[in-house]
């Protein structure tokens, strides 16, 4: 203990002096020693919110398992799984379900998709053909054929997908899932 | 906030909790002597932030702990940092325990009325060990698997409920998943649980009776706060500052490969604070006693000891007799641990094993981080099916009896024999006579084992091929250490036909062929071009390339820039070029070599080397068809090949 300050048998003279750098000295360092692991480990556990998404390959859209023909313009919305590979922390799983879309052919060479996922809070959406629209069994969010909202439970009409035609009778499809609950559509992952 | 605090004071009695926290009276002065209980203190807290914020992360089952635990250390952020954290505070609290019992028994601090205190300190420290056990199964590494399966088999040592004792704490009959999740309760849960509350008793009780100090006369009387807190505070920085040094020098704890039961693992050893007892039980005289007697009587008895200082303390002599023992005690554990390391250090099978893990931990990091990742079986089945790391296992069960790969093993040990000490030493009869018997005594210290195959670290390699070719006796020169069976001063019969066979000759009768002339070199190194590309190996040249064209021609014609071959390699040797259906030469005198040096050859070879279109009759290498798997033989071939990523 060379620095003055801190020798702790000084005179009384010094006491008021000794005693505040004392103090303070003694409240830093405790409060370092313990923010550093603590810093450490919240850093650790912020790390899905600093993790940037992993470029997908390609332009992300993915071929449907049903060909342009095998639909009916203006029929009914037809329910797809959508299997792709999914990555989970050290895990990749190999063509997995990871969601489903309706997919209803509006046109010669129009179709048109919706994320099953209802807007409101993430219940699966159904259709009902007898009523021709689609139902949420969870708060009753109700959806016309078009996606449109028909009640004022959901925030949104149901989310329309991307879809292109390719090689004529090949339906294309970008997948993605929105934030429930808002009004507008904002992607997730 | 005055208001505040006399609000929660006045419900709480908090002001007076604080103040009995904090004002503590510390007779002759804050010291630092007396840090070593609150440094304590801190490294659990580390462990406890480090290891809750671990716990968020870690997935204990066979096929997700290692797993998970190499996504902490690799992919999340800051994850070697919290990690390490908890792996060097670990090491830093037996330290700093061994420290602050040596600075109890010293100053005397064990005696009345603190006995009580005393043996809850005791139980603590047995806790902390036990903390530090199971957190080392946790990663299932191998390192860790196997270091623990020698404390589940001690365990299952204790008299009458041993095999009990160790079923439970395994989960079942072996290792398995409710090994690691019974593992992690105990660290995670039952084990910090009963060690909090440990501590409150072991405070408490301390708080009772003040600080022991040795002369209070050596200056003014002071408080906890902020003196001792001071020089406590400082003594943490000290301990952090080493902890996250070695954690940032070392990149956070080491992770080995990932446990597998069906590969040994020769470089397990426990954690270094337990290597001493390792050291123990690898005497003889100490395994003569039975292993309960190593493992679980002795230590038991020197805790015995240790829980006696307050009762031995009260004889004139007893605080003296305490010193000296806790010092023996400490300088035989010292003196052990040295002795194991210093053994390790020497014993080359032990390095070379610690490299070998070493390099499987470097590769399995390779494999997970392929695009594929990590299948759900685990990451072990990425190693097990790896040419890199089972081509040199396999080598070495398989071949390295008779072969090298450049001068080892394959996995860079190299062959040693031990011979046995034979003596006759009389022996007790079960009648009671004396008899002179012959038994082994001892081992000579090892020698290295003279190969009686060629060294095929350079195998199908151009180099190889080369050497073949211009210089086959040196080549195969080992050849000669298989000694004839009647007449061991002679090579055997079956070495002779190799070395004084037709090849032998013709690459020596050859020899000068090759340097009369700079353009015949570039020939030579057209035909091995030839050959090594019909081996078709990753990174030779195409068939079609021009080097090898201008070898084939040499390789059927024997015509050289200068001068001529007495006899051709079709005139012996067969070959089918690779995409062509006919067969060059004729099957029957020499190996074919038909993409030699390549997959296929190397596979066809080995599976029967005896075939007629290798070796024949002349054979004498065992058909490694019959001794291997499929799947062996594929990794085997596939490493010495260098078909791998
Ligand atoms: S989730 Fe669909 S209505 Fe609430």
């Amino acid at each position: 203990m060379s620095q003055p300050h801190l020798d702790l048998h000084e005179s009384p003279s010094s006491e008021p002096r000794r005693g505040f750098m004392t103090h303070i000295l003694a409240a830093g360092i405790g409060l370092l020693v313990g923010a550093i692991p603590a810093c450490a480990g919240l850093a650790f556990f912020l790390d899905p919110l600093m993790r940037k998404k992993k470029g997908a390959s390609g332009d992300g859209f993915i071929k449907m398992p049903v060909a342009l023909e095998a639909l009916e313009i203006g029929g009914e919305p037809q329910l797809v799984k959508i299997i792709m590979d999914k990555v989970d922390a050290w895990n990749t799983y190999l063509k997995q379900p990871v969601g489903a879309v309706y997919l209803r052919r509006t046109d010669k060479d129009k179709v048109a998709a919706f994320n099953s996922r209802c807007p409101h809070l993430g219940c699966a959406v159904d259709y009902k053909p007898a009523e021709k629209h689609y139902f949420c069994p969870c708060h009753t969010s109700t959806f016309d054929v078009d996606g449109v909202l028909q009640n004022d439970i959901p925030p949104r009409g149901l989310d329309t997908l991307d879809v292109q035609i390719r090689n004529g009778s090949e339906v294309w499809l970008k997948f993605q899932n929105f934030r429930a609950t808002t009004p507008e559509k904002i992607p997730v992952g | 906030m005055n208001a505040l605090i006399n609000w929660l004071d006045n419900r709480t009695g908090l002001k007076k909790l604080m103040h009995e926290a904090l004002y503590e009276n510390i007779p002759g002065g804050a010291r630092w002597r007396y840090v070593w209980g609150s440094t304590l203190m801190f490294t659990f807290t580390i462990q406890v932030i480090t290891g809750l914020f671990l716990w968020t992360a870690y997935s204990p089952s066979t096929t997700t702990a290692w797993e998970s635990v190499y996504y902490i250390q690799h992919h999340m952020q800051y994850g070697w940092l919290v990690r390490g954290l908890h792996h060097f505070s670990a090491s830093a609290m037996t330290v700093l325990l061994a420290l602050h019992l040596m600075q109890v028994v010293i100053d005397g601090a064990y005696k009345a009325p603190r006995e009580i205190n005393f043996w809850l300190g005791l139980i603590l420290m047995q806790i902390v060990l036990g903390l530090s056990l199971t957190g080392y199964l946790l990663p299932w590494d191998q390192k860790g698997y196997y270091a623990t399966q020698v404390s589940t088999e001690i365990m299952g040592a204790t008299p009458v409920v041993g095999p009990q004792l160790q079923q439970l704490a395994q989960g079942g009959p072996q290792y398995g998943h409710h090994t690691l999740t019974r593992f992690f309760a105990m660290h995670a849960g039952v084990l910090p649980g009963t060690l909090i509350a440990f501590i409150v008793l072991h405070i408490a009780v301390f708080r009772r009776h003040g600080i022991t100090v040795p002369d209070p006369d050596r200056a003014p009387a002071t408080t906890f706060w902020p003196d001792q807190v001071l020089k406590d505070g400082i003594a943490c920085l000290a301990v952090l500052g080493t902890v996250l040094t070695l954690t940032i020098w070392h990149h956070g704890a080491e992770l080995a490969a990932p446990a597998d039961p069906s590969e040994a693992y020769s470089a397990a050893r426990p954690e270094w604070y337990f290597l001493f007892l390792f050291q123990f039980l690898r005497f003889e005289w100490v395994e003569h006693q039975g292993l309960a007697f190593g493992a679980i009587y002795l230590p038991g008895a020197l805790m015995a000891i240790l829980a006696a200082m307050p009762i031995i303390g009260r004889w004139k002599v007893g605080h003296a007799f305490n010193v000296v023992f806790l010092f023996v005690m400490m300088v035989g554990i010292i003196g052990l641990t040295g002795l194991a390391l210093k053994n390790d250090a020497a014993d080359p099978d032990f390095t070379a094993a610690v490299r070998q893990a070493h390099d499987d931990s470097v590769r399995i990091e390779e494999l997970a981080e392929r695009p594929e990742g990590i299948p759900l079986e685990g990451a072990v089945s990425l190693l097990r099916a790896d040419p890199k790391a089972q081509g040199p296992r396999l080598f070495a069960r398989n071949c390295a009896p008779c072969h090298r790969y450049d001068g080892h093993d394959g996995t860079g040990r190299k062959v040693t024999r031990k011979d046995a000490i034979v003596a006759e030493v009389l022996e007790k009869q079960a009648d009671g006579t004396k008899k002179k018997v012959k038994k082994i005594v001892g081992y000579k210290p090892p020698v290295e084992e003279l190969a009686t195959a060629s060294d095929l670290g350079k195998f199908g390699s151009p180099d190889w091929i080369k050497a073949v070719i211009t210089d086959f006796k040196k080549t195969f020169a080992a050849l000669e250490n298989v000694k004839d069976k009647d007449d061991k001063s002679k090579i055997a019969e079956s070495s002779k036909h190799f070395l004084e066979g037709e090849m032998a000759g013709w690459s020596s009768s050859h020899a000068n062929h090759w340097r009369a002339d700079a353009k015949n070199e570039h020939a030579l190194d057209d035909l091995v071009a030839f050959l090594y590309s019909q081996g078709q190996r990753r990174g030779a040249p195409g068939v079609s390339d021009e080097a090898p064209k201008r070898g084939r021609q040499i390789f059927e014609t024997g015509i050289l820039p200068v001068g001529k071959f007495e006899s051709n390699c079709i005139d012996c040797h067969s070959l089918q070029p690779i995409g062509e259906d006919k067969l060059l030469g004729e099957v029957g005198a020499g190996p074919t070599l038909t993409s030699y040096g390549g997959d296929r050859w190397l596979r066809e070879f080995l599976s029967n080397p005896g075939h007629e279109k290798f070796y024949g009759s002349n054979n004498t290498m065992p058909a490694f068809g019959e001794r291997l798997t499929e799947k062996e033989l594929d990794l085997l071939v596939r490493w010495m090949v260098g078909d791998y990523e």
